[in-house]
């Protein structure tokens, strides 16, 4: 099939998931945000904002693209690096 | 080869095997160097992402004589189209050429995947002598005495040390900005990239695009597609895959609030390009930046003891109709493993011997073209080029063809009021026909 969901795009990708995060957020410097452009930016939709003003964040499928840290403004609402040698996003066609 | 041990000397450390590391550490082992090539991925590739059209294949082949033939390419290109589009309709320009400059060895560009290319690719640093240390995260410099002696490595033991670090780590370039060579970067000065890769049978293929054997096309497109966001789209044919993808700028992302991988949706949804994909089916989805200011977001290319290059150095040519970062990578990789062998020779790692890498990047081909295309990333974002020239080519072909009993009109007032409604006005347009014919012409 040509046109597919972001799920179902995000299941042809293989992680292999890290134990400890490797992206990490303050949620107090998140609350307050009023941009929030980590959200529409993420290519695997991994930023949720909730209504209370806070934003869910699972680093278990994502690209280490590293948009996410270019756009926020906060200084240092969020933490990144990269996920342990190995660990990760592993393309195999791209 | 024993795998290296930490507390082992190197006298040249690479950082990332994408194509400016490797070949980088081809040219400085090949000369008898002792070199580490540390990649963080599984594999060299597992992290990389590209269209990928590689336009090297000259140079390359004056790397590696004959390589097309024992690398994992895809297709040579034979054809080109450039495709402006509005959202209903398409206007193109085709390019198709069987002289030999194209269609022979050494070729002019070929289409690859990345993940089987770079392990390829560093394979040839490892038959040239270089140490390849796979699942290792670089986290830094070590500095002593204002000098780079090595690097940290996220493991166990810690520290590697190196007569010379050589950056090349993409993107992101968190060592030259760790190591002060880099400011901050901004988000326009880089894009996002979203990619599919679609299965589709080769006859398909060779039907669709009108191609024998293993001629491959390239497809790029300008206008409507990234909606209001700057940016564009491609299509390029593999063997039996299809690569396509959205390329948007970050800032614009985030002032439109649009979603790439929506974009790249609407891309696929286009009456231009859903033909194309007929019975594909999705393979891979992957995302990954861009540089694409060149010239303007430079970093300093030496310190004592390191050199950075490839995408980390900015070394990625965005000319608007395609890009150019795979060559330019190797290219700047080379450059700076002649430096390295060069230093070696004089036992001096200083920054003022290593500047002989800045030197190099002229005969390489590297500084002169980025001096060339340096006014290209502006006139290429500028939001009349993205919207409104790519609509008034589309409108007035629609018109121009269209039969529909009423009078016939001609185009000039359609382009007028195309640009009236935009708020453009005349001096806009020969403004940007001069800024279009610096970028390109002289
Ligand atoms: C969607 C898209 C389409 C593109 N299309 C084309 C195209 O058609 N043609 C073209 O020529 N160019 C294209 N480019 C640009 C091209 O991909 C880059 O210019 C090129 O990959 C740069 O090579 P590099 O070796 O400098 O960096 P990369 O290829 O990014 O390699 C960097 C390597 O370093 C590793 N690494 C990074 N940090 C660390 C660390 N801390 N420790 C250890 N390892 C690390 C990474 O895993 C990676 O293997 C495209 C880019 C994108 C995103
Ligand atoms: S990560 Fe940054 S941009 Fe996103 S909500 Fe938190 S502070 Fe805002
Ligand atoms: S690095 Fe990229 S994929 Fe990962 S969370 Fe940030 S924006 Fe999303």
């Amino acid at each position: 099939m040509v046109m597919t969901t972001h799920e179902e795009k995000m299941r042809t990708v293989r992680f292999k998931v890290a134990e400890e995060p490797h992206i990490v957020l303050d949620p107090e410097k998140c609350r307050t945000c009023a941009a929030k452009a980590c959200v529409c930016v993420c290519p695997a939709n991994l930023f949720v904002p909730l209504d209370d003003g806070s934003v869910l964040f699972n680093y278990e499928q994502c690209f280490e693209c590293g948009t996410c840290f270019l756009v926020c403004s906060k200084e240092g609402a969020l933490r990144w690096t990269y996920p342990p040698g190995g660990f990760g996003v592993t393309f195999r066609e791209s | 080869m024993r795998a290296p041990k930490p507390t082992d000397h190197f006298d040249v450390v690479v950082v990332g095997a994408g194509p400016a590391g490797s070949a980088a550490a081809i040219v400085a082992a090949r000369a008898g160097l002792n070199v580490l090539l540390i990649e963080r991925g599984e594999y060299p590739g597992a992290k990389n992402v590209s269209g990928a059209a590689f336009y090297g294949s000259a140079m390359l082949n004056k790397l590696i004589p004959g390589w097309w033939e024992q690398a994992p390419v895809e297709r040579y290109i034979c054809r080109r189209d450039v495709i402006l589009i509005s959202p209903t309709t398409a206007v193109s320009l085709d390019f198709r050429s069987a002289s030999p400059d194209y269609a022979a060895p050494p070729y002019n560009a070929f289409t690859i995947l990345r993940p089987k290319f770079d392990r390829w690719f560093a394979a040839q640093a490892e038959a040239a002598g270089a140490f390849l240390l796979t699942s290792t995260v670089v986290d830094g410099v070590i500095k002593e005495r204002g000098k780079v002696v090595g690097v940290k490595v996220r493991r166990d033991d810690g520290e590697i040390r190196a007569d010379l670090v050589i950056a090349c780590d993409g993107a992101n370039s968190f060592l030259a900005q760790q190591a002060g060579l880099q400011r901050r970067l901004e988000t326009h000065e880089l894009s996002l990239g979203v990619k599919e890769v679609l299965g589709l049978e080769e006859a398909a293929i060779r039907e669709r695009f009108n191609l024998s054997g293993n001629e491959g096309m390239v497809l790029e497109y300008v206008g409507a597609i990234t909606d209001k966001a700057r940016g564009g789209a491609f299509l390029y044919t593999n063997r039996n895959s299809l690569s396509l993808g959205v390329i948007a700028q970050v800032s614009s992302l985030v002032e439109t609030g649009k979603r790439p991988y929506e974009l790249l949706e609407l891309f696929k949804a286009h009456p231009a390009v859903a033909p194309l994909l007929r019975g594909a089916k999705l393979r891979e989805y992957s995302a990954h930046l861009i540089p694409e200011s060149g010239w303007e977001m430079m970093p300093k290319l030496v310190a004592s003891g390191m050199l950075v290059a490839g995408d980390a150095a900015g070394f990625c040519l965005a000319t608007g109709l395609y890009i150019e970062g795979i060559n330019y990578a190797m290219q700047s990789g080379m450059a700076a493993g002649e430096a390295a062998i060069e230093a070696h020779r004089v036992r001096d790692f200083t920054r003022h011997t290593l500047e002989r890498y800045t030197e190099l990047l002229w005969p390489y081909n590297v500084f002169t073209d980025f001096r060339a295309y340096r006014h290209a990333p502006h006139f290429v974002n500028g939001e009349r080029l993205q919207n409104l020239y790519p609509e008034m080519a589309a409108a007035s072909f629609e018109r121009l063809f269209r039969v529909d009993g009423n009078a016939k009109q001609k185009i000039l007032p359609l382009y007028l009021k195309a640009m009236r409604q935009s708020g453009a006005k005349p001096r806009h347009l020969i403004a940007d026909l001069l800024q279009a014919a610096r970028s390109y012409l002289w």
